[in-house]
């Protein structure tokens, strides 16, 4: 192997990400954007899960005040009430999923109309009946989480960082790969004394550089405007997101090993990049979720590099304590090297 | 050394297609040969395989004597009928890159000024002419001082003054004393640029020798052409092997001195004539029936 020569192609491969403005600025931009986006929705108390629809009211956006509904109900937080004029207006939403949920103002009888297919309907009718019972006669007894919250944003942060370097790595490696080979740049460089393996590599070192760079820019610019809380090392978050990144990127090397179909490419891609994003709890807990999806979501690199980094930031473990995530992503890492190498073909 | 390169028996077979069909030839160093035929004869083909970049079927090629070693790409220079380059690098930036893919490149500055790139060395590789690309893949392909340099359709798509302008580079650099194999279908650039041919046609090799050696053997005498109407007498009477085509008389002859002979006797005007010599698309032509571009 020939350091000069695996140089030489690293170095071109990143000025070409660096000098793409349109995708460097995505890729800082996107992940921001979404921190963004959800911190201001979670931590805003203008956020609202349920919309109830209530006739009969003049106003399109009903003050709560105004509501002659049951106490109980009207002060539930996570509920946007919506007026309309009459039933039908309501009952044409509430066909359409356009609310969850239908009330009549001032009803004596309490009526209620609500879809049997929609979940939030179901919750919200639970929620109102609880409403008309006191609450002094409701026997349950409220207890303190012991040691400090986890907030949605803390637990959030590291799956939209791990998420944006899943795309990174799947769409750079091998989306780009498979681009070179269709246009015949691999054929020019398979004419020189490059080897397979020292274009691989500057490959997957170049998106490395690129993942780690953008995770820290991205860190650093999100801190100025959030506060998260890491309960343990920043160095050992680091650790992971790298041995993550290596893996990722090993994956992206799986794809970019054969073809020359940039539309094909781009299904695989998606194939796995979605249900990876799903199952691998970037967005939401797949906790109670049948044993074939959680077996499907062990297969996933970012459900392990997601599972090590919470455990570091939300609950302070050490890199012991994750050793077993950390095995795995690196048989994985070598899985991945091992077929993409053995796969490659510089022309078809 | 005679033999630079040794082709033997060479096939290429792609399902039921013969791509290329049991070829043979050997390459003397120092010279320009010139691989021509029709487009889908087997030219690229053939030469891909000799690059090592695709696999033959069967056959032998022998590189100064011996089976091709990992030496074999550090001493050949490759350019590409089509191909693209890195993205985003400017010229300089594209040749540095490549320079720095070999053990004993060549100095950068002599191959920008052979390839007459200077002029448009910061501008980025994916925003110049046809031309000016051409002359890019050149540089490239000249990048580490290559003892064998292929040139694949070099010209093709280019205008005939960028044409002219790559022909002089080539000739400048045939002038080093590179060997080069070019392939072509453009019959002006194998006639100026190479000193043996091997005519291709269906994945065989059909002639072989030099432009006049292949001229003579398959071509013989010259093509008198005057204007309809500035031959008085009946066409009948003339003694040769004429066509008559869009008003004007083609006559074909080995003996030109007595072909102008007999039409000043005839008291043709000949002011209006041309002599047209046979050239390697009329070899083509007598070769096989059929036109080189068809």
């Amino acid at each position: 192997m020939s350091l000069k020569r695996l140089w030489a192609m690293l170095h071109a491969r990143n000025l070409e990400f660096f000098r793409d403005r349109s995708a460097l600025g995505w890729n800082f931009l996107f992940p921001f954007l979404i921190v963004a986006g959800f911190g201001i929705i979670f931590s805003g108390k203008d956020y609202s899960e349920y919309k109830v629809g209530v006739f009969p009211v003049r106003a399109e956006i009903v003050s709560i005040s105004d509501i002659d509904l049951p106490s109980g109900f009207r002060e539930t937080r996570l509920i946007k009430f919506i007026g309309f004029a009459c039933f039908e207006e309501g009952a044409e939403k509430l066909k359409h999923h356009k609310i969850d949920f239908l009330v009549k103002a001032g009803s004596p009888s309490n009526e209620y109309w609500v879809s049997d297919t929609s979940p939030k309907g179901y919750m919200v009718e639970k929620l109102f009946k609880a409403s008309l019972f006191p609450e002094n006669k409701i026997v349950a007894e409220k207890k303190e989480i012991s040691g400090s919250e986890i907030r949605y944003i803390d637990w959030l942060f590291p799956g939209i960082l791990s998420m944006n370097m899943m795309f990174s790595a799947l769409w750079g490696v091998g989306y780009v790969v498979v681009r070179y080979r269709k246009t015949g740049v691999l054929k020019r460089l398979n004419a020189t004394p490059l080897t397979a393996f020292e274009y691989l590599s500057a490959q997957i070192i170049s998106r490395i550089f690129i993942l780690m760079f953008t995770l820290a820019a991205v860190w650093i610019g999100c801190s100025f405007f959030f506060t998260f809380k890491v309960a343990g090392s920043y160095f050992d978050i680091f650790l992971i997101f790298l041995t993550g990144s290596i893996c990722l990127s090993a994956y992206g090397l799986v794809i970019a090993a054969r073809g020359t179909s940039e539309e094909f490419t781009s299904g695989v891609v998606n194939f796995i990049t979605w249900p990876m994003m799903f199952l691998s709890e970037v967005w939401f807990s797949i906790e109670g979720s049948p044993l074939w999806v959680k077996m499907v979501a062990k297969l996933f690199p970012l459900t392990h590099v997601l599972s090590a980094v919470r455990k570091v930031m939300n609950d302070g473990a050490s890199l012991s304590d994750v050793s077993m995530e950390i095995s795995i992503l690196v048989v994985m890492t070598a899985v991945s090297i091992a077929v993409g190498a053995a796969l490659f073909s510089w022309n078809r | 050394m005679d033999s630079l390169l040794e082709i033997k028996n060479l096939v290429k077979k792609y399902k039921e297609v013969i791509a290329v069909d049991n070829i043979s030839f050997s390459i003397r160093q120092g010279i320009c040969f010139g691989l021509i035929g029709p487009n889908g004869a087997g030219k690229t083909t053939t030469i891909e395989m000799i690059e090592d970049i695709i696999p033959p079927t069967s056959g032998e090629i022998l590189y100064k004597g011996k089976p091709r070693s990992a030496l074999f790409k550090q001493e050949v220079g490759i350019q590409f009928q089509q191909t693209s380059l890195l993205s985003s690098l400017t010229i300089r930036e594209t040749l540095n890159t490549f320079k720095n893919l070999y053990n004993d490149p060549a100095d950068i500055e002599e191959i920008i000024d052979i390839c007459n790139l200077r002029e448009i060395q910061k501008r980025m590789n994916d925003r110049i002419s046809g031309g000016q690309k051409q002359r890019l893949m050149l540089a490239l392909a000249m990048i580490n001082k290559p003892e064998l340099l292929f040139l694949d359709e070099p010209s093709t798509g280019l205008d005939p003054q960028a044409r002219r302008n790559l022909w002089s580079i080539v000739q400048k650099i045939k002038e080093r004393g590179n060997t080069i194999i070019l392939t072509t279908h453009y019959m002006e650039e194998a006639q100026r640029l190479c000193d043996e041919i091997a005519i291709m046609d269906n994945g065989k090799i059909i002639a072989r020798g030099t432009p006049d050696q292949l001229i003579k053997e398959h071509c013989g005498g010259v093509t008198v052409i005057l204007p309809r109407n500035s031959i008085k007498n009946p066409l009948s009477s003339l003694p040769f092997p004429f066509k008559e085509i869009n008003g004007r008389v083609e006559i074909r002859t080995n003996d030109i001195n007595s072909c102008l002979n007999r039409l000043l006797s005839e008291n043709a005007d000949l002011s209006e004539m041309t002599v047209r010599s046979p050239n390697l698309e009329n070899v083509f032509l007598n070769l096989t029936g059929k036109q080189l571009r068809e």
